[in-house]
């Protein structure tokens, strides 16, 4: 297979960017998304050029690293699948394809189709968690949690932390990411004692962070590659209430 | 000699003696003492919060954008401990005698007892934090079996295990860092160790984003840097999963362990074109249910599964190990398929004239349990395998082959995870670990968690309490000189003589002559030659490697080639230990050594050690650990 690539260059936060278009010839259907772009690379490299930096590590769907815009999509248009998951059997019909990386004022770009998402880090910083002393705990099954729940709980757990939902959404809110904390530790006994406080300090934090707040647009549930859902969002508001 | 600090009595109390004869520093000096962890997985995510809980200040380190996304997040299948929730005659000492015959009796005795013990507080912390594992509609938590063992005693969170526990804690040292006492770096790479007299003292790092260098001090410090699988180019981890911190650490004097144990993970996605860039594991739990078959004849390989007679199907683990069959242990079963697509009995595209893929097939539990139980188990690995392959393995069996997946080897640590140098302690999957030769399935999530949470807690508390430390700065000479060593690297690897080959060139050249010398079988002449191979290869990277860019910026190239010459020099060294190894043992198998079945010939006259070697400017100095087996008899490790 052939493409087209019109790729999102930019040297730092400070430099304006550009597309650059590029050719790919005899690329193999199952080839990833990924490693068409590494095979890119190395012919950059080859002549000399710097090579595109775009962000990943498992490949596997798992660690949320990568992060690409392609033609508008975050993550691509293939529902419940992150970047690297996509192979370019997928775009038989498409062979012109446009990168870009997350835009939103809260993930500035470092460079090229990487940008700096640690304003999520310090959401969770501000509460994400169970406030335990680590070291010591109670036997594990004195705490006992209805299946159903512990389901939902792993539901929102889920999250990988991509940030999708912020890219997606015409407000740039972090709402989605938020309620998948917020949902999972107070769905579980362990964690529901603090959640009302748990969700207002996260969702100022968010604030702080210069992400827009929730007007229901809905568009984060759909790209979201771990099927997050906005009852997430309709729990939280409960807590909060 | 190497002193392994092992305690001596009754294996039940060693460590609460241990435990109780370690001195402690008293809170209100706890945070006159800075502690450095290099890498956020597991252990040092677990590590960062327990010392910050403790009072200590911690400065950590990890080269993703955030420490949620460290390799660890990958583990699937799930973690043991010997909670005997199911009553299946589980206890402590079965955990350990298990742990201990996995790893072909090349562990210490100690440390494995120890991992047992603390295996079911995990559990209890992981639970408190809110990880949500699997339960039963009692309410109470759910169990599975795992490969290698006759007992249901793995804990698991759908097939995203390590991804929970990651997370939590993950969340317990974002807490930490909210309160102040850890700060965190990401985005940042350790290059080199800092030595000032005897004592390991702090680090160079290298800011991924700026490319500004800087050093870190402090009174001790910590490497939970992961495996090195990424030696053989293709394996089941992270890109980003690499050699460096301990390689440096080597390279100042620690010594490094069992080298050539890895361990090669007998269910994962076979590989199928030239750009592939990583290999994908398919949970080992899949073993549980799955019936792992190939071909009786050559002539049916290239047909539909379908249309194969069930008489014409070799269930060839069930036949050989009627015992444990589907679920004998990693090694036994890689070895057994390589035998199978070897005898030419392989499935799938043919790659350099050889099928690489044997059957999996979930037909039978379908049949038995259904669709939708066989869905809540494993739909989501069945998903990604639909994703990779375009095939539906509901429908057709999915094809499956042996790739590397973890390392057994690592720094060499006494019983406190202390390395040889003092003040450098290592932790999880970058320690030689408690695995001996070959590794159990659902414990390295648990080896890793144990380090971090409860022993490295203990022991660095031990050591920043028996030793003084003289105040440092930047301006120390032997802060200046590593700082200088690291620039005067870097320069090298942006300015070789004759630029002409990126990384990844060299480091496929590599995993090439490691995966067939240094694989799944190893043989002398083969492992001879590799060195030869590897050290040429060596000479040329430095001659022709080629980064682009400048190094003052985000530059992944640079990163990654630093790495590829990092793992270019462990080969080397992976290759010397096989080939010292007269034995098989584990996931070793010399090919000199094994039996007429293909089983391993341990030689526990000769070998019974851990091999510990120390970098002598260009040699390699072999020292040993003997391994006494006070408790358990060695035996031939049979799984018939
Ligand atoms: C696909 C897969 C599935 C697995 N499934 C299971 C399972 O089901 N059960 C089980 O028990 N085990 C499993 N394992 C093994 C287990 O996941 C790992 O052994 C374990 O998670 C390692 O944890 P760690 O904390 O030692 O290292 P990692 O999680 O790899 O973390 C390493 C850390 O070090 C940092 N780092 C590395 N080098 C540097 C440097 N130079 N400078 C700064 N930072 C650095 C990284 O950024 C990262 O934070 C699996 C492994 C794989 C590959
Ligand atoms: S909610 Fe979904 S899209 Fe948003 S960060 Fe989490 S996984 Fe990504
Ligand atoms: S690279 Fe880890 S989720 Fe895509």
């Amino acid at each position: 297979m052939n493409f087209t690539l019109h790729i999102w260059r930019q040297k730092s936060l400070d430099c304006a960017g550009d597309f650059v278009t590029y050719q790919v010839d005899n690329i193999d259907a199952d080839t990833s998304f990924l490693e068409m772009l590494d095979y890119l690379n190395e012919q950059l490299i080859t002549q000399g050029e710097d090579a595109i930096v775009f962000d990943y590590d498992c490949r596997e769907g798992i660690c949320g690293a990568c992060s690409l815009v392609i033609n508008g999509y975050p993550h691509g248009e293939k529902s419940a699948t992150t970047t690297c998951q996509l192979y370019m059997r997928e775009y038989k019909d498409q062979r012109e394809l446009w990168v870009e990386p997350w835009r939103a004022n809260s993930f500035p770009v470092i460079k090229d189709l990487t940008v700096d998402r640690s304003a999520f880090d310090s959401i969770i910083q501000s509460g994400g968690y169970i406030s335990l002393h680590t070291g010591s705990a109670p036997e594990a099954n004195n705490i006992l949690i209805e299946k159903h729940a512990s389901d939902e709980a792993f539901n929102a757990a889920a999250c990988i932390g991509c940030g999708a939902c912020v890219v997606v959404c015409p407000n740039a809110s972090a709402t989605l990411f938020v309620a998948a904390k917020v949902s999972h530790l107070a769905l579980l006994p362990q964690g529901d004692i603090e959640s009302k406080d748990r969700a207002k300090r996260m969702i100022g934090k968010m604030e702080d962070e210069g992400f827009g707040s929730c007007s229901n647009h809905r568009h984060c549930e759909r790209v979201c590659p771990k099927g997050v859902s906005l009852q997430n969002i309709t729990r939280m508001n409960k807590i909060l209430g | 000699m190497l002193e392994s600090f092992e305690p001596i009595g009754p294996l039940e109390n060693k460590w609460k003696k241990h435990l109780f004869d370690l001195a402690l520093v008293a809170p209100q000096n706890r945070d006159k003492h800075k502690v450095i962890v290099v890498g956020t997985g597991l252990a040092g995510a677990s590590l960062c919060a327990t010392l910050g809980e403790a009072g200590y200040k911690v400065s950590s380190f990890c080269f993703q954008d955030s420490p949620r996304r460290a390799h660890s997040i990958a583990a699937q299948g799930g973690i043991n401990a010997t909670k005997n929730y199911q009553n299946d005659g589980d206890s402590v000492w079965r955990l350990f005698y298990d742990t201990i015959k996995g790893g072909d009796f090349r562990a210490r005795e100690s440390s494995v007892y120890r991992l047992a013990e603390l295996s079911n507080n995990i559990i209890d912390q992981a639970v408190a934090q809110g990880v949500p594992f699997a339960r039963e509609y009692s309410g109470y938590l759910a169990n599975r079996s795992f490969g290698g063992t006759q007992v249901s005693r793995t804990f698991y969170a759908r097939g995203q295990t390590g991804q929970q526990l990651l997370l939590g804690a993950y969340s317990a040292m974002s807490r930490q860092v909210d309160a102040g006492k850890v700060t965190h770096h990401s985005r940042a790479e350790m290059l080199d160790l800092i030595m000032v007299g005897d004592k390991a003292r702090g680090i160079v790092v290298r800011d991924l984003v700026s490319g500004k260098l800087s050093t870190h001090l402090a009174d001790c410090v910590v490497l939970c840097t992961g495996g090195y699988s990424n030696a053989y180019y293709l394996s089941t981890n992270a890109k980003g999963c690499n050699t460096s911190a301990i390689w440096r650490a080597y390279k100042q004097g620690a010594y490094f362990a069992n080298p050539s144990f890895t361990q090669i993970h007998p269910t994962c996605i076979p590989p199928t074109g030239e750009n592939q860039s990583k290999l994908t594991l398919m949970s080992e739990s899949l073993r549980n249910d799955g019936r792992i078959w190939a071909p009786k004849h050559i002539k049916d390989c290239e047909k539909n599964p379908k249309d194969i007679k069930e008489e014409d199907r070799d269930y060839f683990l069930e036949r050989m190990y009627p015992a444990f069959a589907n679920l004998v242990p990693r090694d036994v079963a890689s070895r057994a398929v390589k035998h199978i697509c070897d005898e030419g009995r392989g499935v799938g595209v043919k790659i350099h004239g050889k099928r690489l893929g044997i059957y999996l097939d979930f037909n039978k539990v379908i049949n038995d349990i259904g669709l939708s139980k066989v869905e809540e188990k494993y739909g989501n690995l069945f998903e990604m395998y639909e994703r990779i392959t375009n095939e539906d393995p509901y429908a057709v069996p999915m094809k499956i082959y042996p790739a590397p997946h973890y390392s057994m080897g690592g720094l060499w640590v006494d019983y406190n995870l202390m390395t040889t140098l003092d003040g450098l302690f290592a932790g999880g999957e970058a320690n030689f670990s408690d695995h001996g030769a070959n590794r159990l399935g659902a414990s390295a999530l648990m080896q890793g968690l144990a380090d971090g949470y409860f022993i490295l807690p203990q022991t660095i508390a031990n050591y920043l309490a028996r030793n003084s430390f003289d105040e440092i700065n930047e301006d120390h000479v032997e802060v200046k000189q590593a700082l200088d060593s690291v620039k005067h690297r870097i320069n090298q690897l942006m300015h070789a003589p004759q630029a002409q080959f990126s990384p990844e060139y060299f480091h496929q050249r590599l995993g090439k002559v490691l995966w067939e010398a240094c694989g799944m079988s190893r043989e002398r002449a083969q492992l001879e030659q590799a060195i030869v191979d590897i050290s040429v290869l060596k000479e040329e990277f430095w001659q022709k490697i080629k980064v682009t860019g400048v190094d003052q910026d985000l530059n992944q190239t640079l990163e990654r080639a630093g790495r590829v010459a990092d793992f270019i020099e462990l080969g080397i060294l992976m290759c010397k230990d096989a080939l010292n190894r007269e034995e098989s043992c584990g996931a070793h198998a010399r090919v000199e050594h094994l039996s007429e079945a293909g089983g391993a010939r341990r030689n526990d006259e000769d070998f019974s050690y851990a091999a510990a070697w120390e970098y002598l400017k260009e040699e390699f100095k072999l020292h040993k650990e003997h391994l006494n087996f006070e408790f358990i008899k060695p035996t031939v490790r049979n799984y018939k």
